[in-house]
C-alpha cells in the first residue's frame, strides 16, 4: 500500500551549498492527502472521495520536464455519499471493482505555467479505458513538506462508468470534477 | 338546515392538496424499497420537490385561513364534538408543516440537498450526519403515520356527517356548489 513519494527540489530553499544539500520529498503523507470528487444527481451537487490511494512522485521545480507521478486509487475505497451508493458503484455497470480494482493515472509531461502554477498532462485508466487528461496544478511548499493541489474535469462515459440504465446524464450528469490534495513530507 | 359552503378558492386548495398529500404517501411509503436505479433518484427528487410544494400550498392556506373564516358549523353539533374537529383539523396543519419540514431537514441530515425542480436550492440546514439523518428518517415515517390516522379519522367524520347526520358538512366541500 504504502509508496514512496519523492520529490527532489534542489534549489527551492536558500542553502549554504545548493548543489550540496539537496532537498527531497519522500514522503506522501496520506493521512493529509486527499483525493475526492464531486458530480451532478438530479441538479443535486453531490460529493464523494476516495479514502486509500499511493502516489509516486519525482518533482523538481528546476526540471519539470523530468518530472514523475503516478497515482493508484483503491475503486473500494469510494465513499459516494450513502452506503447504498457505495454498493451500487462496485457493480458492473460502474467500476466493476472485482475486475478492475485499480485506477491508475501517469503522468508523461509536466508543463511550468508560471510562478507555482503547473500542468500535469498524463493518462488516466479505469476500467479498462484509458484517456488523456491534462490536470493543472499547484505547488505549495510548506515546512518542510510542499502541497500539490489540483482539479480537473472528466466524462464518465469515457470510462464507461455508469453504463445501461444508468447511461442517463438527465440522472446522473457526465461530468465528474476530482480534486486532489497530496502532501509530500521532505527527507534527504 | 342550510350552512354556507366554502369559497371555490379554499376547496380548490383544500383537494389540491388532498390529492398531493395522498400522491406523496403512496410514492414515499414505496419508494424507499426501490432497487437504486436512475428511476429511484428520479422518484426521489420528485417525492421531494412535491413535498415542497405541498409546505407552500400549506403556508397559502394558512394566509387564507387567516383573511377568509370557514363557514360555520351546524348548530346541532355539541361543544365537546366541535372541539375535537376544531382539535383535529389544528393537528393536521400542524403535521402538514411538520412532516415536509422533517423530510428537508432529513434530506440535509442524509447529505443530499433538496434542490426544488432541480433548479433551485432550498439551504441545508443541516450539515450531513448519518444518525442524525437515521433519527429524522424516523420521525419522518412516524408523522407521516400520524397523518394517516388523523386522515382516516377526517374522511370517516365526514362519511358519518353525510350519510349518518345527513347535514351538509361534505357537501359544502365538493367542487361544482356556489356559496350560499
Amino acid at each position: 500500500m504504502k509508496r514512496l513519494a519523492s520529490i527532489l527540489i534542489p534549489t527551492l530553499m536558500l542553502t549554504v551549498a545548493p548543489a550540496a544539500h539537496a532537498v527531497e520529498y519522500k514522503t506522501v503523507q496520506a493521512d493529509k492527502s486527499r483525493l475526492s470528487f464531486g458530480y451532478r444527481q438530479m441538479g443535486v451537487a453531490m460529493d464523494g472521495r476516495f479514502s486509500r490511494f499511493t502516489v509516486q512522485l519525482a518533482f523538481d521545480p528546476a526540471r519539470p520536464a523530468a518530472a514523475r507521478a503516478v497515482m493508484e486509487v483503491e475503486l473500494a475505497s469510494i465513499d459516494a455519499g450513502s452506503a447504498e451508493a457505495n454498493d451500487e458503484v462496485a457493480g458492473k455497470e460502474w467500476f466493476n471493482s472485482k475486475a478492475f480494482p485499480v485506477a491508475r493515472f501517469v503522468a508523461d509531461a509536466v508543463k511550468p505555467l508560471g510562478g507555482n502554477r503547473y500542468e500535469v498532462h498524463g493518462k488516466l485508466t479505469i476500467k479498462g479505458h484509458t484517456q488523456a487528461v491534462v490536470a493543472p496544478a499547484t505547488l505549495t511548499p510548506q515546512a518542510g513538506a510542499a502541497a500539490f493541489d489540483g482539479a480537473f474535469q472528466i466524462k464518465r462515459a469515457d470510462f464507461a462508468i455508469g453504463e445501461g440504465a444508468w447511461a442517463d446524464f438527465g440522472t446522473v450528469a457526465n461530468e465528474i470534477s476530482i480534486k486532489f490534495h497530496i502532501l509530500a513530507s521532505a527527507g534527504k | 338546515m342550510n350552512t354556507r359552503s366554502y369559497t371555490p378558492f379554499a376547496k380548490l386548495l383544500h383537494w389540491a392538496m388532498a390529492l398531493l398529500i395522498l400522491g406523496l404517501f403512496v410514492v414515499g411509503f414505496l419508494m424507499h424499497d426501490l432497487p437504486l436505479s436512475p428511476w429511484k433518484l428520479k422518484v426521489y427528487s420528485w417525492h421531494k420537490w412535491a413535498g415542497v410544494t405541498a409546505f407552500l400550498l400549506v403556508l397559502a392556506r394558512l394566509a387564507w385561513r387567516l383573511g377568509h373564516r370557514p363557514p360555520e358549523l351546524p348548530e346541532a353539533i355539541p361543544r365537546a364534538t366541535r372541539a375535537l374537529a376544531h382539535a383535529g383539523h389544528g393537528l393536521l396543519y400542524l403535521l402538514m408543516i411538520a412532516v415536509p419540514l422533517s423530510g428537508w431537514l432529513m434530506s440535509s441530515a442524509k447529505g443530499f440537498q433538496t434542490v426544488y425542480f432541480g433548479l433551485l436550492p432550498i439551504p441545508d440546514l443541516l450539515a450531513k450526519n448519518k444518525e442524525l439523518g437515521d433519527l429524522l428518517h424516523e420521525v419522518h415515517e412516524s408523522l407521516n403515520l400520524l397523518v394517516v390516522a388523523l386522515v382516516v379519522a377526517h374522511v370517516a367524520a365526514a362519511l358519518k356527517h353525510h350519510f349518518v347526520d345527513r347535514d351538509d358538512i361534505l357537501v359544502r366541500m365538493l367542487p361544482g356548489r356556489k356559496p350560499s
